[in-house]
């Protein structure tokens, strides 16, 4: 087996200020190596730790999906020693990328299903790639209504705003996109939490239908009851959990909670698996 | 020492049911010879729990400090008592707050000379008095405590607590000496290569459990030095360089503050005499300050207190 | 099986022979007590001892490793790009090691050999380890390995296991891995197979009725995890702890890393070092959340992972040997054995 803490070298192609706080940047890398990105083969909701040799390494979720080549893209969120220095780094720089880590949204469960996607804040990364994994045109029909719900606290901190806009417009998709708060008299969509968004405007659930969560702590909190109240139970919510991580192989023990480590159980659990484990994430 | 156990627990049963406290923070019989652990009763129906004896060798005014805003009381050596007063001066802890049980000390012993005496693992250990009754699965001795008392001990100048709400013993006699510092000018005698080289030995075993660190009541730093990331002082793998400098610098943040507890010494798993970077700092507070730490809650410390009279030229 | 006896006059020349294929570690005595240690070409491993400090995990899993280094010079072809360090597993043997060490390794090994993932460092090391075990005659003190399942003569994960028998050592040669090193010493002189093992049986059963200490883990499958996680008395477990990392460092099954990157000028290098759960930064995340940022929630982690994730996860018991060096090593006597009693014991009230 290949030395699993090797990471791809990269170089950086493209950095874009995804906030308008600056705390946020997308970048994009493309492998060094050819072969390096067949091997990296990776599904939406999987992560990856970003190398920077001398600094560290830090786990983000993938931003880019399986059906977009030629590059991959994350979102990092400026907070530590390691992220500090990426956002200081250049076009052309050269780094590593080790991965893709973690499991997956379950594809294979949600074939011909309905899916709702709830997100917050700078979460929305994987949920990002789940969308432009499932609007594409080889995957669209494998699914069933899609509904997105994504808030952020004012119109230039959403990701991908571009993007969500064009969404918007879209038939085969129903975008709920809303913000804490805003003084634009253009804005054009909804204003309040994530939680009352979705109570308002989720659809109720049925057999058919599973909710995919992400984001803070505080809006998880808030989102579980409305969806609760929707008719949805434990099984059919799914969330990506976040946790101090090191390794991202199941290895140095720094995730670890109840039975689980994150970085390779997770980081994607139903609701039911999460009630059966110690609160402590 | 059992009228000063029966004592401990008759004041704390006492504490307890008139609310005056709500825990009271002692020493407990250890499940294995020569130890004790520290425990926290809360309840009166618990005070059987408490005891001491000359292996009580924690300092727990470490726990004192940790009890934010609780009304405890705390079992309290001559020493552990100098830390209590500290950490008063260092508005740790609300004299308010705190109901010191003073315990006049007569010496906590060495285990390691002690196991090191036996020639293997002890498996059994009675005091009774001046005696020590030591057992290994080859030997039974009945060794003098005297003999075996820690370092510190012998060298203590402070064994009745400096600050207390209520003695559990008659007070023991104080000892005045020639020199309370051989072993600091054992070393100073040596040339700077084998001083270097004394010190390298000292710390060769050292594995960064940081046990010295957390049994120490001064060190209660939100983040300690070596801890830090931004920006990272100290590496945090095995090398030399970053081994000494947590042990030097931890000296120097705990100078004119140590009382000279042995926690330190009592904690570390692998034996190591920590107290060889402290030891120096104190003697220099008492010579250059004339400062002893911990004795008195209305004197501020040294390197904290200014006079425009002060006659050190450096200042001027 | 095959049984070999060796006199112990020709023990320490057969030891130096084996230098020849073979780095050597083994317990030497030192100023500390007794520590696993690589052995220079002029020290023999100390057969007498009854423990060691530190476990002999540090064989295959030093405090502090280098995994990758880079050179961070522009002027390089190969700048930033991450290379494997320089580590070279040339045959290694550890003579004198207990069979709980033993027993623990292929606990770790579960860890670092998985069926996703390989880690290459821990074990191309474990595969280059000969493990040559000494069976403890007189178990020490702190000693409850039967009930965990080894016991002071178990032969899980050696190679070769040896019982002192006063003027000679009985061998008993485990495994090809074992063979190859008795031949490397030049060891030969074989013994009845049968007579050996009634005499090795003799030993065991005289070494583990010395044991007195036990612990009872039968009742800890059938608990939740929540039910044990949620119990009433982990504050007071807790309560005297002072969360330094002696027992997770002297403990035998304990595998938790940190990984660290040093750049110094133009080189940078990735280490990998111990780690402890006991530890406030353990969990904490940049945000400065921290899930167990209180000290019982770290506690309670050691013991809830010791004795019921590992269980539940792996179901080949729990993770301690019972080697006892956390007993005797920790600064305020927190005692597993207890622990796992209270564990085990614990009935939820409803």
């Amino acid at each position: 087996m290949e030395n699993p803490y090797m990471p791809y070298p990269v170089r950086i192609d493209d950095i874009e200020i995804a906030t308008e706080d600056r705390s946020l940047k997308t970048f994009k890398f493309v492998f060094l190596n050819e072969g390096d990105e067949e091997k990296f083969a990776y599904q939406a909701g999987q992560f990856a730790e970003l190398s920077i040799p001398g600094v560290g390494e830090i786990p983000i979720g993938i931003a880019s999906s399986p059906v977009e080549k030629g590059f991959v893209k994350f979102t990092v969120f400026r907070t530590g020693v390691v992220t500090s220095h990426l956002h200081n780094m250049k076009v052309g720089d050269i780094m590593g990328i080790r991965g893709p880590l973690g499991n997956w949204y379950p594809w294979d469960k949600l074939e011909g299903k309905n899916v709702v996607i709830i997100g917050g804040g700078f979460a929305f990364t994987t949920l990002r790639s789940s969308i432009v994994y499932m609007l594409d045109p080889a995957n669209r029909s494998k699914f069933g209504n899609i509904d997105v719900v994504y808030g952020a606290r004012t119109p230039g901190m959403l990701l991908y705003r571009e993007e969500l806009y064009e969404w918007e417009k879209r038939s085969d998709i129903n975008m709920h996109i809303t913000v804490d708060g805003t003084d634009d008299p253009d804005w054009k969509y909804n204003t309040g939490f994530v939680p009352q968004i979705v109570e308002d405007k989720a659809p109720k659930a049925d057999a058919d239908t599973f909710a995919i969560v992400c984001g803070p702590p505080i809006m998880i909190k808030f989102t579980q009851p409305a969806l609760t109240k929707l008719g949805y139970g434990p099984e059919q919510i799914i969330m990506s959990l976040e946790n101090r991580m090191k390794c991202g192989i199941g290895m140095c023990g720094r995730c670890n909670i109840g039975k689980e480590l994150v970085c390779k159980d997770g980081p994607v659990f139903t609701l039911e698996e999460i009630n059966q484990t110690p609160k402590e994430y | 020492m059992d009228t000063c156990i029966q004592k401990i627990r008759e004041i704390a049963a006492g504490l307890l049911e008139k609310g005056e406290v709500e825990r009271v923070i002692g020493f407990a019989e250890g499940t294995i010879p020569m130890a004790t652990s520290p425990v926290a009763i809360s309840r009166k129906e618990d005070v059987e729990k408490l005891t001491f004896s000359s292996t009580c060798g924690l300092n727990l005014a470490n726990y004192a400090s940790k009890e934010k805003g609780r009304k405890i009381a705390v079992v309290a050596k001559g020493c552990d008592s100098r830390n209590l007063v500290t950490h008063i001066v260092e508005n740790q802890i609300d004299r308010d707050n705190l109901y010191i049980i003073g315990v006049p000390c007569p010496g906590m012993v060495d285990k390691f000379k002690i196991a090191s005496e036996m020639g293997g693992e002890i498996c059994g250990f009675k005091e009774e008095g001046d005696t020590l009754s030591v057992s290994t699965a080859e030997q039974t001795k009945d060794l003098k405590k005297s003999d075996f008392l820690r370092h510190n001990c012998e060298y203590c100048t402070h064994k009745n607590p400096v600050l207390y709400d209520v003695l559990v013993g008659d007070l023991v006699e104080e000892q005045t000496l020639d020199n309370a510092f051989p072993d600091v000018d054992a070393i100073q005698a040596l040339d700077d290569d084998a001083r270097w080289q004394h010190f390298q030995a000292l710390t060769q075993n050292c594995i960064r459990c940081y046990a010295c660190r957390n049994a120490c009541p001064l060190c209660y730093c939100p983040t300690c030095f070596v801890d830090e990331s931004g920006p990272q002082w100290v590496g945090k793998g095995q090398d030399k360089t970053d081994v000494d400098t947590f042990h030097f610098l931890r000296a120097f943040h705990c100078a004119g503050r140590c009382t000279d507890c042995g926690a330190c010494v009592e904690a570390c798993p692998m034996g190591i005499n920590v107290r060889d970077f402290t030891r120096k700092l104190n003697k220099d507070a008492l010579e250059m300050f004339g400062w002893e730490a911990g004795l008195s809650v209305d004197k501020r410390p040294p390197l904290d207190a200014y006079s425009p009279d002060d006659p050190n030229d450096f200042i001027k | 099986m095959k049984f070999i006896t060796i006199d112990k006059k020709d023990w320490a020349k057969g030891i130096d022979k084996s230098r020849e294929t073979y780095q050597l570690f083994g317990p030497v005595k030192d100023e500390n007590g007794c520590q696993i240690k690589a052995l220079d070409a002029d020290v023999q491993p100390d057969m007498e001892y009854t423990d060691s400090v530190l476990s002999a995990k540090s064989v295959l899993f030093p405090q502090s490793e280098k995994i990758l280094c880079t050179s961070l010079n522009e002027a390089d072809d190969d700048h930033h790009i991450m290379k494997r360090a320089d580590t070279a597993y040339t045959p290694r043997a550890v003579v004198g090691l207990r069979p709980f060490d033993a027993k623990a390794i292929q606990l770790v090994k579960l860890n670092f050999d998985t069926a996703d993932y390989r880690d290459p460092y821990w074990c191309d090391a474990y595969e280059a380890t000969t493990f040559v075990g000494l069976a403890a005659n007189t178990p020490g003190p702190f000693d409850f390995s039967i009930s965990t399942g080894t016991g002071p003569f178990g032969e899980d994960g050696l190679d070769i296991l040896l019982a002192d028998m006063d003027d000679k050592f009985l061998a008993k040669v485990l495994t090809p891995k074992g063979e190859a090193f008795a031949a490397a010493c030049g060891f030969d002189a074989e013994a009845d197979p049968k007579e050996s093992q009634v005499l090795l049986d003799v030993l065991k059963k005289e070494a583990e009725s010395k044991i007195d200490s036990s612990v009872d883990t039968d009742r800890l499958k059938e608990k939740t995890i929540l039910d044990l996680h949620d119990a009433p008395f982990w504050d007071d477990v807790a309560f005297s702890c002072i969360n330094c990392g002696t027992c997770t460092y002297v403990c035998p099954t304990c595998w938790c890393f940190d990984i660290q990157d040093e750049s110094k000028r133009k080189s940078s290098v990735r280490f990998r070092n111990w780690d402890t759960c006991m530890s406030s930064l353990f969990t904490r995340h940049a945000t400065g959340h921290n899930p167990r940022g209180e000290k019982t929630q770290r506690v309670r982690q050691r013991f809830m992972h010791k004795l019921k994730y590992f269980l539940d996860k792996y179901d080949q018991g729990i993770m301690c040997v019972g080697c006892g060096r956390c007993v005797k090593s920790c600064p305020v006597n927190i005692d597993i054995r207890q622990v796992c009693q209270t564990m085990n014991n614990y009935e939820k009230q409803e």
